[in-house]
């Protein structure tokens, strides 16, 4: 296997997966979004305001943290190191590309965007960028999900976002997305589909990714400015992916640096109540691209389960899938309860509150640190923070009745 | 080769007469249920029967036919019951049955083979609502190979050389996306159904090409087959099927379709 030159890859094909597999109807706008971002991916323009934005605007870039006291749990004399994409305004990474996408819908004259959100980060993004840039902004989230994200409704309204609960199918994410192609294929003259992940037709997954790799292009260089060295792995959360490729794409052709995806094993990898894809999947059609997704023996989508909304999925990004066949990325399964002690632990050894998505892939850290040799490093992609997670983790821990009975 | 649904459509407009094509789905409410439905549209004016497969991520769908094909899967519908459905309709009856099916079933069950067990019972070709042209090779080279019709869609909003495309590619009709929509009743089938329909006659001489997506009423039928080869119905067939069952459906049939013969 050749490890140089993947990072030079863009679709519509990675090897078997990606591709087109939606109505005729979106035909044309996908073909108007994929001129229009090639368009603005040669002009030195684009660059320049995408930049600015991300300097003046989302926080870029944004910083390293290494994790001492954490890293003391994840094996012997292993450094770990935390890109903090918790950091960036609305306090994930998702607003990396929801900048770079409402540039181009300016561009390409519409009005109207609408989103689909799992956890709600991509969605308060979407709220955000539709605020900043005066944009008639829908988001489409599973009846599930405003329940469990309460506060991220919340927050998107007081954006001026309107938030539709989708009440079909498992009234999670999948449906999200069913339900935000449905809005698109009627309104697609004056709507924009700014989809959050690195999964869609193309060019979503091209595109999604290219406006996240920013994430790992800082990181190597901050690693090799700041420390000397390129970590030995990286280490991130998979649902849909887009955190996960945005770290890792940088450093695809640097052969020495492993990679580790973590995806939601839910009540665990040994039952059937899981969200790992990559792990139990296999190949199929969902949501516009050829990809490992989570089916029965029809090609029905089974619903996945995790305690985090974000990972709640049962597909993935067809690169990811590439990745995986290629070998150059290995997908492992972190269970809720793994992840919520994950999440817990960072918490009290570094004052920081991650996203339950992002637990997982500090859960599996602590894991794969006692197997790398003495005096490795891991750079982890702390993709979000966990404010919005604090009903959630309030419940699981206990933390809200003991405030009720004021201990 | 000569495609049946061809034949069907063309004898009809050769005599002066409309064409009624009527979606139901497989397996709603219950496998021997939707047969019965179906059999009793084709005997009651349906002149192309659009069968469906009920799929979890149906995209392309309205809350009517959604919540219809979720009934027929949590009423334990399997995959290969299409094919039990097609054999037992076109037992009973002539009409031409294009299975209506999202892609992902059709790769999982393997596409040679969901060819090869359709064509054997009898069914006419599918309708792939979510598979265009540019990923359709492979179903290209197996649907010449069991001879069966393929439906591609054509879209207001479908550039000339991809309705060129389309028209090469599809055979028994061209399916004329009339709106920039779901599937569902709306109130006037928009203007742009005459724009489609005029673009695939411009992009072809000879492909056939029927309108749908939210027709549901007689005059509705009528009116697109005045410059059309065909309208097809789903939503109104499967909402008289949940409010009144065969009888309803026999009489929307029957009311939808009577101004369309001689």
């Amino acid at each position: 296997m050749s490890e140089q030159n993947l990072r030079s890859h863009v679709g519509p094909y990675f090897g078997e997966f990606g591709g087109r597999f939606v109505p005729e109807s979106l035909i044309a706008a996908l073909d108007e979004l994929e001129a229009t971002y090639n368009t603005a991916k040669a002009d030195p323009a684009f660059a320049i305001e995408l930049a600015e934005l991300h300097r003046t605007y989302t926080g870029r870039p944004s910083i390293i943290t290494e994790a001492k006291r954490f890293a003391e749990h994840c094996g012997n004399d292993v450094r770990v190191f935390l890109k903090r994409e918790d950091l960036n305004h609305t306090g994930s990474h998702k607003i990396n590309n929801v900048i770079g996408q409402a540039l181009l819908t300016k561009r390409m004259g519409k009005t109207r965007i609408i989103a689909e959100t799992g956890a709600g980060q991509h969605g308060v993004a979407s709220a955000t960028a539709a605020a900043l840039f005066g944009l008639e902004c829908v988001v489409y989230m599973g009846e599930v999900d405003t329940e469990r994200q309460a506060l991220n409704v919340a927050r998107m309204k007081l954006l001026g976002a309107e938030v539709i609960p989708v009440k079909t199918g498992s009234r999670t994410l999948k449906d999200a997305i069913n339900e935000a192609l449905r809005d698109w294929v009627a309104n697609v003259e004056n709507t924009h589909y700014l989809l959050g992940t690195v999964a869609g037709p193309h060019p979503f997954p091209t595109m999604v990714r290219d406006f996240h790799s920013v994430i790992g292009t800082e990181a190597r260089q901050q690693m090799l400015d700041e420390f000397g060295f390129l970590p030995t792995a990286l280490a991130a959360c998979v649902g849909g992916g887009s955190n996960a490729i945005g770290l890792f794409h940088a450093f695809l052709d640097d052969a020495d640096v492993k990679m580790f995806g973590y995806e939601a094993a839910g009540d665990g990898m040994d039952t059937p109540r899981h969200a790992a894809t990559l792990n139990y999947g296999r190949p199929g059609v969902l949501h516009g691209a050829r990809s490992y997704m989570l089916q029965d023996e029809d090609g029905q989508t089974m619903e996945s389960h995790s305690i985090s909304a974000g990972l709640d999925y049962p597909g993935v990004g067809p690169e990811h899938s590439w990745l995986k066949d290629l070998g150059r990325v290995e997908y492992r399964g972190i269970s809720d309860a793994e992840a919520m002690d994950a999440l817990r632990l960072l918490s009290r050894t570094e004052g920081i509150i991650p996203a339950i998505e992002t637990s997982h892939a500090l859960a599996g850290v602590i894991k794969l640190g006692k197997e790398l040799p003495a005096g490795s490093s891991v750079l982890i992609n702390l993709s979000g923070r966990g404010d919005k997670d604090m009903e959630t983790a309030g419940k699981y821990f206990g933390l809200l009745d003991a405030a009720k009975a004021g201990n | 080769m000569i495609s049946q649904t061809s034949a069907v459509l063309k004898a009809n407009k050769a005599a002066g007469n409309g064409n009624l094509i009527g979606y139901f789905p497989a397996g709603y409410p219950t496998l021997d249920e939707s047969i019965e439905a179906s059999i009793a549209m084709c005997q009651n004016g349906v002149d192309v029967l659009e069968l469906g497969v009920p799929y979890s991520d149906p995209v392309m769908d309205g809350i009517v036919i959604q919540e219809a094909t979720m009934t027929a899967l949590e009423n334990g519908f399997k995959l290969k019951q299409t094919f039990d459905a097609v054999r037992e309709i076109t037992a009973k009856v002539d009409t031409p049955v294009l299975v209506m099916t999202y892609w992902n079933p059709v790769i999982q069950y393997g596409i040679e083979n969901f060819a090869r067990d359709l064509a054997a019972a009898g069914g006419a070709g599918l309708i792939t609502p979510d598979l265009i042209p540019d990923e359709a090779a492979e179903w290209l080279e197996i649907s010449d190979k069991y001879e069966l019709d393929r439906v591609f869609l054509g879209t207001p909003s479908s550039s000339p050389e991809r309705m060129k495309t389309a028209c090469d590619l599809s055979r028994g009709f061209v399916y004329a996306v009339s709106t920039m929509g779901i599937t569902g009743a709306r109130a006037e089938v928009d203007a742009n159904a005459r724009k489609v329909v005029a673009k695939v006659r411009e992009a072809s001489e000879t492909a056939n090409t029927a309108v749908g997506i939210g027709i549901s009423t007689a005059d509705q039928v009528v009116e697109v087959n005045s410059y059309s080869d065909g309208a097809i119905v789903g939503s109104a067939f499967v909402r008289a099927y949940a409010d009144g069952g065969v009888e309803a459906l026999v009489a929307k049939t029957v009311e939808l379709s009577a101004r369309l013969k001689n």
